[in-house]
């Protein structure tokens, strides 16, 4: 099986709200000093799955990641949880993908790297929470896509997913090569073991820039980005022990006919 | 090439009724296409489709385009895709609106993509530019810390996912004339590459998450499957579902579709209770719209007390007993 992931390096999504800060002009967050840039949630559990696919019948997985000279971070990271190879797409002239020209770039790359089986994305980033990448990337590579999934087993030529949907999963049966999309439903993605990390301490990332692969004009433009306020207006229900405060909290609910 | 006019939304059905979300699509759908003065279309992809094409135009719709094949019995990427793909070149909507749903989210992406035209997911806000005639599409970002307005100056149709609950339906109108076409697509079934085997529902017991009007929300402080019980017993006395934030369906102390949030369920109830749980922005993407919020939680700096109608600091361990017992003393009462 040859396996490809897409990982993105994004502002932590753990971030408090009130240290949560924008750029207004650059539109995009700012990353607060005390918080490193990490790999976005989804991306992780995509590795994840690619390396149980691994771990079930052999196979190698290569990262791919659009980013910054930082974004080999993410990739580096994928690789010591244990991923084979590493390819990281970095210049300005990507700069300011959308998610057209994002998907436009990493299918390019795709092609370039030439054999795959599975192409594994996460169901949206942490960032943009765009949602669309991956569907974007199967359309261009004319390959089927199942989205968002938390199960992949191979079984007869043939991958057999199971995918998320508002009131339980679907079991579907798709043909290879497929790009499927990961939810969290998948489970905690490994940790990178002392000798992962060394490993990939060794090893080489391929580095592409628009000379290798191209560039591609972005479709929609963000118009504005802005922090919505929302009023607080908690009343607070106070007691002189808690047991107090709850019998309070329940007689206040009553009054505002909540109850 | 001809110039596209009008707006598209497509249907979905929910138990073989109307969906509420679209309801939803064709309020907005008609508001943009007065603003544009032109039509409103709606198309229902399936097999076997009953009447919601006349309720359709009830809610909206000039004209309903019924795709009706045992090829569409289930959804299925490549199939739905292709069908709408063909629909749209015959029909050249200027806008095209899908619901953030199961179906909405995967279908949308692809779709756009094989159009070679830009789409935005999960808006909460579309508006049209008086000047540019421009659809505005305002959709959160950074889990819902913060919003996003896109705009697509190239590529037609404009695409959006609206998300359930964000627009207002209109009042049915049964007087009002349309028109419902049968639109045969002429797909090639061996372009179908993918087949659903199975689908898996998940239990529900009691009220469904989506519909009630009362959510106890548990979040990681609760600390365990057991613990869970007791909001089950508010949530009975209220009448109410239980819902979580996600550490506790990754720690499957709940089952994984009672999370709430960006990535889980939406609810809009008019009571919120949310005990032990932060208050993440991605958590709040799902139920921001409750028109009570109650938060108890031992931490006073905690998230949610910045959009909780009333708040408790406290123990929920020692606090929780108590609420239930007077709740059950009032209610009898
Ligand atoms: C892309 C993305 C999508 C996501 N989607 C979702 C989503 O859809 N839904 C979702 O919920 N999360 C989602 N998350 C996760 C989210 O970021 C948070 O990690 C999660 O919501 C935190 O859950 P929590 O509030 O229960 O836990 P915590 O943030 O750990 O909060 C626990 C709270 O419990 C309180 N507490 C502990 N013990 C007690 C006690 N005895 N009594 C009273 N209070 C107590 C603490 O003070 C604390 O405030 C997503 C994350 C990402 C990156
Ligand atoms: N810059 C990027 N580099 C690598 N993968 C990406 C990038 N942007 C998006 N992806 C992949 O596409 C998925 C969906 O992203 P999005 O459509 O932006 O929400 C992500 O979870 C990644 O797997």
């Amino acid at each position: 099986m040859n396996m490809i992931v897409c990982v993105k390096q994004v502002v932590d999504p753990e971030t408090p709200a009130a240290a949560f800060k924008i750029d207004p002009e650059a539109k995009r967050a700012v990353a607060s000093k005390d918080r490193p840039l990490v790999i976005s949630p989804f991306d992780e559990q995509a590795v994840e799955a690619a390396l149980r696919v691994k771990d079930a019948q052999g196979g190698k997985v290569t990262i791919l990641s659009l980013g910054g000279e930082s974004a080999k971070d993410v990739v580096k990271h994928s690789m010591a949880m244990g991923a084979d190879a590493g390819v990281l797409l970095t210049d300005p002239a990507f700069d300011d993908s959308d998610s057209f020209a994002t998907a436009a770039v990493l299918a390019e790359a795709i092609k370039k790297i030439g054999e795959y089986d599975i192409v594994f994305c996460g169901r949206q980033e942490a960032d943009w929470d765009a949602g669309q990448v991956g569907s974007g990337i199967a359309e261009l590579l004319g390959i089927p896509s199942v989205t968002p999934i938390k199960k992949i087993e191979i079984k007869d030529g043939k991958a057999v997913v199971e995918r998320v949907v508002e009131d339980g999963y679907e079991v579907i049966e798709v043909s290879l090569p497929v790009l499927v999309t990961v939810s969290n439903e998948l489970g905690e993605p490994r940790y990178a073991t002392l000798k992962g990390i060394m490993a990939a301490a060794k090893k080489q990332l391929i580095n592409w820039s628009s000379q290798d692969i191209g560039a591609v004009p972005a479709k929609s433009k963000m118009l504005k980005l802005f922090i919505p306020v929302h009023e607080a207006r908690c009343e607070f229900i106070e007691g002189e022990t808690p047991e107090e405060a709850g019998v309070n909290l329940a007689v206040r609910l009553r009054e505002a006919k909540l109850l | 090439m001809a110039e596209n006019k009008g707006v598209l939304i497509v249907g979905e059905l929910s138990d073989g009724k109307l969906a509420s979300i679209t309801a939803e699509l064709l309020g907005i759908g008609r508001k943009l296409a007065d603003d544009l003065d032109e039509g409103l279309s709606a198309v229902f992809i399936g097999n076997g489709i009953t009447d919601v094409a006349g309720e359709a135009i009830t809610l909206g719709a000039d004209k309903v385009y019924v795709i009706d094949d045992p090829l569409f019995k289930d959804y299925v990427t490549d199939s739905y895709v292709g069908a709408l793909e063909k629909l749209s070149n015959d029909q050249a909507p200027e806008i095209l609106l899908l619901g953030q749903t199961s179906m909405g989210r995967d279908l949308a992406p692809r779709l756009a993509f094989r159009l070679g035209t830009a789409v935005t997911l999960d808006c909460v806000d579309l508006v049209l530019d008086p000047d540019t005639k421009l659809l505005q599409k305002s959709k959160p970002v950074y889990g819902g810390n913060a919003m996003a307005v896109y705009v697509s100056e190239e590529g037609r149709p404009q695409m959006a996912t609206i998300r359930p609950k964000a627009m207002e339906p209109l009042e049915q109108d049964v007087s009002r004339k349309g028109e419902v076409i049968p639109f045969d697509p002429a797909l090639d079934e061996s372009a179908v590459r993918a087949r659903v085997v199975e689908k898996v529902k998940e239990e529900v017991v009691g009220i469904k998450l989506e519909d009630a009007d009362v959510v106890i929300c548990g979040g990681r402080g609760i600390g365990s499957a057991e613990a869970f019980e007791q909001l089950k017993e508010l949530a009975k006395i209220l009448n109410g579902a239980v819902g979580a934030t996600r550490p506790p369906c990754d720690s499957g102390w709940v089952p994984a579709h009672l999370q709430v949030g960006l990535t889980g369920k939406l609810v809009s109830p008019t009571l919120y209770i949310g005990i032990a749980l932060s208050g993440s922005s991605q958590h709040q993407a799902g139920m921001s719209g409750s028109k009570n919020i109650v938060a108890i939680n031992k931490d006073p700096e905690a998230n949610i007390f910045g959009i909780a109608h009333y708040g408790v600091v406290g123990d929920y361990k020692k606090l929780l007993p108590a609420f239930l017992e007077k709740c059950k003393e009032l209610l009898s009462g």
